[in-house]
């Protein structure tokens, strides 16, 4: 039998960059793209919709993670794992695409600081310049919970990428065509898992609909236009929410029907001071979970890592 | 490999341990419709089973970084190794259900406190410094003791073993690149990347087991051909593998009798504490009690969706054989 298996540590001084799965320094992940703004786009404007997207991304990714080690199988620690890496590869380009169409929002940090762009954008921006849904940010609850809101925001997610394929910037076009695929397989997965909580044993459907009563009246956030939102519609980079909740309905009764599940006819949850998400207003898991995910790098604003 | 037609009158025992032992002789592999003898088949469960327990338990200390990870690309990485152990429990669960042995019967005994894993994953992970020095020294560990599991007398264990071992190779290099990275950042990440490893070199060193004249299984271990090397030997080739590595980081090992001795060839070394080594393994280290209880907790809590699934599974083959009757 070869033994090239036993050189496994012959590598490990040596300079060979090509060895590492991640690579072995920060590479900015849009090196070699064209990030011009494609003409008549504000890219303030396109700059605070890759926020939105992004963050999206970012607290999802982040909440499912904290299923490592806790999931109900090791088949599921991995899926769950696979979707959490899907989102965060999604988040890191769109906070890169957003840092390079405006500079400016992106937090000051000490001179000579090598934090990158879309770390600074992570781990140094305070809750209230954040984007995201309430619903991303809330906590897991049990698995049908976890179930249920992958199912919501992967089926809105995946309607909104595909349009977003068709993007006139470049780069979000890009992003998205990638993410369709991963989409895809999130709905796929959470759509199963629907199923089979809905049609398993009383105590697995007591609890998909226990979840899907908790997590339900977020969902209207994500249909709700924000002005950001409507110009970058208008100007052809990005996507007008509201324009596929139609499309999203018919889907998610595909699977409640299918599951035997009725459409819950729950009111939305309600705004603060007349914003959600979108204008910085979370809900107060937001906020335990930024102190949570920023304290190291708020720790070592210089530090290199 | 040699099977029994069932026609056939069955060779004693003699027989098919001398058949046995040639395959041994031969470096062939055993398989699992091969004869074995109880004892080899009862050390491989133990054995494998320790290894499958240790990848679940050891997603813990890391995983306790991963919401805290300090950059984007840091957090990817080491969610990918996270899961990545989650993929090396499945094998190894998946080769011991190869001797006959399910993975739930295997559960059952790591969270009754009835199987051992690594002790080492009963220290807990202080900074985030831990996650390269458990990289460099741990997976380093491992490696060192798993490479010559490759090439182990029983099939699916040496086959789940080389794929294992690639991977983690992988995960050794990522942890000396991120201490190697923080070495390069402010003092304080230096700082804390010299505390971390001083808390977990000795750690590293136990994870060879005691002492060869302290290790009661290594002699019919060696000679079935599941280990290849004694604890000893072992741990003196990553002693000389890792001095080299942390004098390029710029750390200094904690131990004051470190020295090259250019007679043997080799470093020597002081000794772990081995009464701290008994002490974790028997149950009273930092984290053993969180550990099996945090496993216990996720696999109780994750009862009702597994019984779902299974409930679920047996309705559809149930109405997919009815649907192709009603067909016929």
């Amino acid at each position: 039998m070869s033994d090239d298996h036993e050189s496994v540590y012959d590598g490990l001084l040596g300079g060979d960059d090509t060895q590492w799965a991640f690579g072995t320094s920060f590479e900015d992940p849009l090196a070699g793209v064209d990030t011009t703004v494609p003409e008549g786009v504000d890219a303030g404007a396109l700059a605070a919709y890759c926020l939105m997207l992004g963050d999206d991304a970012l607290v999802h990714s982040h909440r499912l993670s904290q299923w490592a080690s806790n999931a109900p199988d090791l088949e599921e620690d991995i899926a769950l794992a696979n979707v959490a890496l899907d989102l965060l590869g999604q988040a890191r380009l769109l906070l890169a695409r957003a840092a390079a169409a405006d500079p400016g929002l992106v937090p000051a940090l000490p001179e000579g600081s090598p934090v990158p762009s879309e770390d600074a954008l992570a781990f140094f921006r305070d809750e209230a310049a954040f984007r995201n849904v309430r619903l991303a940010e809330q906590e897991n609850g049990d698995f049908a919970a976890t179930v249920v809101r992958l199912l919501l925001l992967s089926t809105h997610r995946l309607a909104l990428l595909q349009r977003l394929a068709a993007s006139t910037d470049q780069v979000l076009a890009a992003i998205a065509a990638k993410g369709v695929k991963e989409l895809t397989y999130h709905r796929d997965h959470a759509a199963r898992w629907f199923l089979t909580l809905a049609q398993g044993t009383e105590e697995s459907r007591r609890r998909l609909l226990a979840g899907l009563a908790l997590v339900w009246p977020l969902r209207a956030e994500l249909a709700r236009t924000h002005p950001v939102e409507r110009l970058v519609a208008e100007q052809g980079v990005g996507v007008d929410p509201a324009t596929v909740t139609d499309e999203v309905d018919v889907l998610l009764e595909q699977v409640f029907s299918v599951s035997g599940v009725e459409r819950p006819g729950l009111p939305a949850t309600g705004t603060v001071a007349g914003g959600a998400g979108r204008e910085g207003r979370h809900s107060e898991a937001m906020g335990r979970l930024l102190a949570e995910m920023q304290v190291v790098a708020r720790a070592h604003p210089t530090g290199l890592w | 490999m040699s099977t029994t037609a069932p026609d056939e009158i069955a060779p004693d025992e003699a027989a098919l341990l001398a058949q046995f032992e040639q395959v041994l002789a031969r470096h062939d592999r055993i398989e699992p419709r091969d004869w074995m003898p109880e004892k080899y088949r009862a050390t491989l469960v133990r054995q494998i089973a320790q290894h499958a327990h240790s990848e679940i338990i050891g997603m813990q200390p890391e995983g306790n970084w991963i919401t805290r990870a300090p950059s984007l690309r840091r957090k990817a990485i080491l969610l990918a190794k996270v899961q990545d152990e989650a993929g090396h429990g499945l094998y190894l669960y998946s080769a011991c259900e190869t001797l006959g042995v399910s993975r739930q019967e295997l559960t059952e005994k790591l969270i009754s406190g009835r199987q051992k894993y690594s002790s080492i994953f009963n220290y807990p992970t202080l900074s985030y410094a831990d996650v390269g020095t458990i990289g460099w020294l741990v997976d380093g560990a491992a490696i060192a003791n798993q490479v010559p599991l490759c090439r182990t007398s029983y099939g699916p264990y040496g086959r789940s073993m080389i794929r294992i071992c690639k991977e983690e190779s992988f995960h050794q290099r990522q942890g000396y690149e991120l201490l190697m990275t923080m070495m390069r950042g402010t003092d304080a990440q230096r700082a804390m990347v010299q505390e971390s490893v001083d808390r977990f070199w000795w750690p590293a060193l136990m994870m060879f087991g005691p002492p060869d004249d302290d290790s009661p299984n290594t002699a019919q271990s060696m000679a079935w051909g599941i280990k290849r090397d004694t604890n000893d030997e072992l741990r003196q080739k990553f002693v000389d593998m890792s001095v080299p590595q942390a004098e390029r980081l710029g750390v200094t090992l904690p131990d004051p009798d470190l020295v090259w001795n250019a007679e043997r060839g080799h470093h020597d070394f002081g000794q772990p504490d081995w009464e701290e080594f008994h002490a974790v393994v028997k149950g009273s280290g930092p984290c053993n009690a969180q550990r099996v209880a945090h496993r216990r907790r996720a696999h109780e809590d994750g009862a009702w969706v597994r019984d779902a699934a299974t409930a679920f599974a047996a309705r559809s083959s149930v109405e997919s054989v009815e649907t192709q009757e009603a067909r016929a």
